[in-house]
């Protein structure tokens, strides 16, 4: 008895915190989805589903789609960047390894709207890159640097890729690299093995690689807004707009729940993974 | 067999794909031209210029942002120690409640907890400012500061506690003189984590603000998306650089203690 008392007053405060400040906030939105707004940005009482049905508009189901295949370009990349660079380090031996590993990683400490704003002011029309490329006559006068999905993209990647190299980093560490040397004696390439042996022995790493990329990358909202131009906008920039600029909050909560059932998707997938794994294991 | 050099000037690449703007952006806060395609000679002035009254408002957003830091760090900090205790020494439903809810905060973007915080502050008519911001910033460093805490607790010895018990400590003792001593770096840790994440976001304090609390984030996004003083703007970043990379060293040298080679 005296156990279970000492284990709800170490519980209660966080819990209660998050249950208040996370969990009722998450079914506020839910409710407010389903309220008529006013012209004032306010909320009306009352039931209305026109926040839902204009989820329909043409504009929102192309902003979702360019949401969606950005975020999964992103994933895309980065995994095919920090797949070499994992298994280069995880080949590595003593102060090489972890000198290098820092190396990669320090540049996210870094201030994450610094580290964005770094690249605006990098691509900017009056910038030494764009600049240096008209110079040397690669672009022509009017070609932008920024303001594109292009730029985008790449900072996108910039800012994701750590949460690639990370986790394969971490499966690339305890893969056997003697393997390697085995497939090459059977007489495979070494592009051929370390696609069949390494690539499939650090398959756990790439789907929580996956995970830490997508789930971020779907939610992105100062990337398209700082770099990308009107036509690269992603849900996060329409649920800002709705919210702080036409104030229509139903309508900022239906399209955050829409990115909420998105983001539930590679969540769900690497649990069920895990959950069949778990259970093959026993 | 020689390995292939592929990997290696991938990693090559990438350094300079990961260096060049921030090292670019250093450069050009000392950079005396205006726009950063020439060198104007070497120059402290977009410093001095930090200094002079109108940015007086960068100082204060900066002040709001460290009194928001240190403040949301102390709370979760307790809040954090509290729950990784729970998590670590109870197997009970209410614990996988406890966890699930925990791990949350720390999967889903960002974006959806700010606005989902915003909505509920409107529906209840709280009004936005410092206060709905240090809320939020708590909600979040919370979960992480239990996970570093956590961390620490896995290496913990439970012998040592149990020798206590048998000495005869009362439960106070056990807590004051075993326990918070041996999670100490943790602790300590998981409230410089959250402290460099308070002051890293923006994006959550975007969508909780209010009128007159700017903090040091949203200053500079402003400054960047109408592209002015752009200068200005690398000298105070790099100021921000040098300040980042001192916490995040000392969090690293803290945790770079094993919880087994301090114990007393």
């Amino acid at each position: 008895m005296h156990r279970r008392k000492n284990e709800i007053l170490l519980t209660a405060p966080t819990l209660l915190w998050l249950a208040v400040f996370f969990v009722i906030p998450s079914f506020a939105m839910l409710l407010i989805s389903f309220r008529p707004s006013n012209v004032y940005g306010g909320i009306e009482p009352g039931w209305s589903l026109q926040a839902w049905r204009a989820l329909g508009d043409p504009d929102y189901p192309i902003i979702l789609w360019r949401t969606v295949w950005l975020s999964l370009a992103t994933t895309a990349v980065c995994l095919a960047i920090a797949l070499p660079i994992a298994f280069l380090l995880g080949r590595m031996q003593g102060k090489w390894r972890g000198f290098l590993l820092m190396l990669v990683i320090v540049p996210f400490w870094t201030n994450f709207v610094i580290r964005v704003a770094a690249w605006r002011i990098l691509l900017h029309p009056e910038g030494m890159l764009r600049q240096g490329l008209i110079h040397l006559g690669l672009i022509g006068q009017d070609t932008l640097l920024l303001y594109n999905e292009g730029a985008v993209l790449m900072v996108m990647v910039y800012t994701h890729l750590p949460f690639a190299i990370l986790p394969l980093y971490a499966a690339a560490e305890r893969f056997d690299y003697s393997l390697l040397e085995a497939a090459r004696d059977l007489g495979a390439s070494g592009f051929r093995a370390v696609m069949r042996i390494f690539v499939p022995g650090v398959s756990r790493g790439l789907l929580t690689a996956m995970a830490l990329v997508l789930i971020p990358a779907l939610g992105s909202y100062v990337i398209p807004d700082l770099v990308g131009g009107t036509s690269d906008e992603m849900i996060g920039n329409k649920i800002a707009q709705r919210t702080l600029g036409d104030r229509n909050l139903p309508q900022a909560a239906t399209l955050s729940i829409a990115l909420l059932v998105i983001t539930l998707i590679p969540i769900l997938v690497v649990f069920l993974i895990n959950r069949k794994e778990q259970a093959e294991s026993r | 067999m020689k390995p292939s050099r592929v990997p290696s000037f991938i990693l090559v690449l990438v350094l300079v794909f990961l260096y060049l703007p921030i090292l670019l952006l250093v450069v050009n806060s000392f950079n005396a031209a205006r726009y950063s395609s020439t060198w104007g000679g070497f120059t402290l002035k977009w410093y001095a210029a930090l200094l002079e009254r109108e940015n007086r408002d960068l100082w204060e957003a900066a002040r709001r942002t460290l009194a928001i830091a240190v403040s949301s760090s102390g709370v979760s900090m307790i809040l954090g120690t509290l729950s990784a205790c729970a998590l670590h020494w109870y197997r009970s439903r209410l614990q996988q409640i406890n966890h699930g809810i925990l791990y949350l905060p720390i999967v889903i973007p960002d974006l959806l907890m700010g606005i989902s915080l915003l909505l509920f502050f409107v529906a209840l008519g709280v009004t936005l400012g410092t206060g709905t911001i240090l809320i939020a910033h708590i909600t979040f460093c919370a979960s992480f500061v239990t996970v570093v805490v956590l961390g620490r607790l896995q290496g913990f010895d439970e012998n040592v506690i149990a020798a206590a018990r048998d000495l005869g400590a009362s439960k106070w003792v056990i807590i004051r003189r075993i326990i918070l001593p041996l999670l100490a770096p943790g602790i300590v840790a998981g409230g410089l984590l959250a402290f460099t994440l308070s002051v890293d976001d923006y994006v959550i304090t975007f969508f909780v603000t209010g009128p007159g609390s700017t903090t040091l984030p949203l200053k500079i996004y402003s400054m960047v998306k109408h592209s002015k003083d752009l200068p200005v703007i690398n000298a105070i970043s790099t100021i921000f650089l040098v300040l980042t990379f001192l916490i995040v060293w000392l969090s690293q040298r803290l945790s770079e203690h094993q919880p087994n080679r301090d114990s007393p």
